[in-house]
């Protein structure tokens, strides 16, 4: 057991694939410089510039080149600085990455990973701070993740990186610091299917289940705790990976608490949390004590001044309000 | 970089124009005959015929071999042939069979064939260009060197963002790959020139340090020849080309399109110029007996009217097929036998 932070548990997780796998390799801008979030400090001087690759200001070509490394029997490892900016990439991600193996009637393999930071960053303001995992889990043959602890942001970034599938990799710009324990035991080898749409009970729980993932894993726990303490029980579930989402723990869950409550960072309306909502609706209809929840952000972008932020972002204080509510 | 000799030439290797000039037949056998088999309703959609540009890929795909990849566009047909796809597996895949390079699952838009190292063609315009910079940067993170990735697209394309980014990412990276840009005048039913700043493809790739070379597309022997110096050159590990060849789209922009945007008589004046006439024209020239060019183009006509008799009996996929290859991870379930999938 170490502890250490989201970050560095993220980088040392490519390193280790980097080590071990030589057809592994990372791109993207400032990357020599240890990435904007020092996610890859020192790993240029222990690979080189040929292996972690500083590139133009071009993420149309960034992903583009990827999905064509990827093709040609790469494992590649893309930046793309924060999620808004993957959105100059989305041809070369829905269009190409996800299609090529299908189209082609699966004579191409497109394993890459696009690393994409998300989320609401004090005063970034409304094109630094979006978390778009619903487009993503919208489209077939992307694999999506949302790692919330260090030792996720390590154990699904080697999965994904071993997934023979496009993984677009969620991380989220306030969990970097993140401090907490890391077990030194899954370090080996983690198998991707063994490890991506597996759910984490982040805390166990009788009279409310919270399905959440990323940043509001944390909140969602705050907010449990607070409960407990008024004499309530709530479980949260950390979903990890959206598709494919574990269904089976999350049904399990809410048949036994009869009430599901689902939480993200990512604005409601279409959010990821509409189509959980919707099949835990279908399966457990009838046997539900309060009708299911959603809790996201309001439709509107998000906005410069701290005062203003703070109305679009959520906190343990809004998961509280919610829970409480169902719980009547 | 200038324009090699247009000039006709004295000591042509009859040989191996030959064996050129039956490429292209082959190649506008199965246009002519795929055009001909979607008016007649024998299988759905619409295709993009190369008829009058056999000669760019024909000329480009004589320097590669199956180690070199090859990125395509959605008028792809000539390209995967050149670079050796059988006419049957490709004319199973426009008719939606089982037997076809992708199974039925691509159609003419996204037909490829791995085995021989073309890796698609695309139906966004210029998204190959990354793609094909990415394939040769791969090449480059495995430390082979010695490969060449070809990557063709349209005048139309350069005014995408990625001609700009898969360029200076080439060029930047010094990757093996030769551009080749077939200018045929028209991007769908628009003339490129009309929205297209500057002086063209050759002076944009230049602007960003990659040598080029200007071709008569239509002249097989040219192309032939520009091909040699240009791979030759990205082989040697020399970085990036360019080849711009200017051709003509002989028909609308697809099969579908009667092109009636076109002045009156230019394609008749155009026909004049194709490729594989002119090709014959040469041999002729060069004292090959008539007979054996009928020969050549008689067996091209021969062997797609085989595949096309194969494609019209060819089994469909089964249904399960359409939620195969999507992914591993999280694939979608059938409900019912055969049937929709969630
Ligand atoms: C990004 C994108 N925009 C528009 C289209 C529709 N489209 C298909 S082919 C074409 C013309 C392309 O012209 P050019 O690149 O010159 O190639 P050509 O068709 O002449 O071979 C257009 C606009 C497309 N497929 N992709």
């Amino acid at each position: 057991m170490t502890v250490m932070t989201y970050r560095e548990a993220a980088r040392r997780a490519l390193a280790e694939e980097m080590a071990r796998d030589a057809t592994v390799w990372a791109l993207g801008e400032d990357l020599g410089r240890g990435g904007i979030f020092g996610q890859y400090a020192d790993l240029t001087a222990r690979f080189g510039p040929d292996r972690i690759v500083d590139t133009p200001i071009s993420e149309a070509a960034i992903v583009g080149a990827a999905v064509g490394a990827a093709m040609m029997g790469t494992r590649p490892v893309v930046e793309m600085r924060i999620a808004d900016f993957a959105l100059c990439a989305i041809d070369e991600l829905v269009n190409q990455a996800a299609k090529a193996r299908y189209m082609f009637g699966g004579q191409a393999r497109v394993p890459l990973v696009v690393r994409e930071p998300i989320g609401v960053w004090p005063a970034l303001a409304a094109q630094h701070s979006q978390s778009l995992e619903a487009w993503y889990t919208h489209i077939p043959g992307l694999v999506v993740v949302a790692p919330a602890t260090p030792a996720d942001a390590r154990d699904l970034l080697k999965a994904a990186i071993r997934c023979d599938d496009p993984v677009v990799h969620l991380e989220h710009k306030m969990l970097w610091g993140l401090e907490d324990e890391v077990p030194d035991a899954t370090n080996a080898a983690p198998d991707p299917a063994a490890t991506l749409g597996r759910a984490r009970i982040a805390r166990p729980g009788d009279d409310l289940t919270v399905v959440t993932w990323s940043r509001l894993v944390h909140d969602s726990l705050a907010a449990a705790e607070i409960l407990r303490a008024e004499g309530r029980s709530v479980e949260v579930i950390d979903l990890r990976t959206l598709w494919p989402w574990d269904q089976d723990t999350v049904l399990a869950s809410v048949e036994r608490t009869g009430r599901l409550l689902v939480v993200h960072e990512a604005v409601t309306v279409s959010g990821f949390g509409a189509e959980i909502a919707a099949v835990v609706s279908e399966a457990l209809f009838g046997r539900l004590k309060a009708p299911v929840r959603r809790l996201g952000a309001p439709r509107a972008p998000v906005p410069y001044a701290p005062p203003l932020e703070e109305q679009v972002r959520l906190t343990a204080a809004d998961v509280t309000a919610a829970a409480r509510a169902m719980l009547g | 970089m200038t324009e090699p000799d247009a000039a006709p030439r004295r000591n042509v290797d009859t040989e191996r124009l030959m064996g050129l000039l039956s490429e292209m037949a082959r190649i506008r056998a199965f246009e002519e005959t795929a055009v001909a088999a979607l008016e007649s309703g024998l299988y759905p959609g619409f295709i993009h015929p190369s008829i009058g540009q056999e000669a760019v890929p024909v000329g480009v795909c004589a320097h590669l071999t199956e180690a070199d990849p090859l990125l395509s566009t959605h008028r792809g047909h000539g390209h995967t042939m050149a670079k050796g796809a059988t006419p049957t597996g490709m004319m199973c895949e426009l008719f939606g069979r089982a037997s076809g390079v992708c199974g039925g699952k691509g159609g003419s838009m996204h037909i490829a064939d791995f085995r021989v190292g073309m890796l698609g063609a695309n139906g966004v315009v210029g998204a190959n260009i990354l793609i094909a910079a990415g394939a040769a940067h791969a090449l480059k993170v495995k430390g082979e060197t010695g490969r060449v990735v070809a990557c063709f697209f349209g005048d139309g394309a350069i005014n995408r963002g990625p001609f700009l980014e898969g360029l200076n990412w080439a060029r930047t990276f010094d990757l093996p790959v030769l551009f080749v840009c077939e200018e045929n005048g028209f991007a769908a039913t628009t003339r490129t020139g009309v929205l297209t700043a500057g002086d063209g493809p050759a002076a944009r790739a230049e602007s960003l340090g990659i040598p080029s070379l200007t071709v008569d597309g239509n002249d097989i022997q040219a192309v032939d020849e520009a091909a040699a110096v240009l791979v030759g050159a990205i082989r040697r590990g020399e970085g990036p080309r360019f080849l711009l060849a200017h051709t003509y789209r002989l028909t609308g922009h697809t099969s579908m399109d009667a092109a009636g945007y076109r002045p009156e008589g230019e394609a008749e004046e155009r026909w004049t110029r194709d490729p594989i006439s002119r090709c014959a024209e040469r041999l002729r020239q060069a004292g090959v007996a008539e007979t054996a060019i009928a020969a050549v183009i008689r067996s091209a006509e021969e062997e797609i009217e085989a595949a096309l008799e194969t494609a019209k009996d060819a089994p469909w996929p089964a249904p399960e097929a359409a939620f195969t290859d999507v992914q591993d991870l999280g694939a979608p379930v059938p409900t019912r036998p055969g049937g929709l999938a969630r």
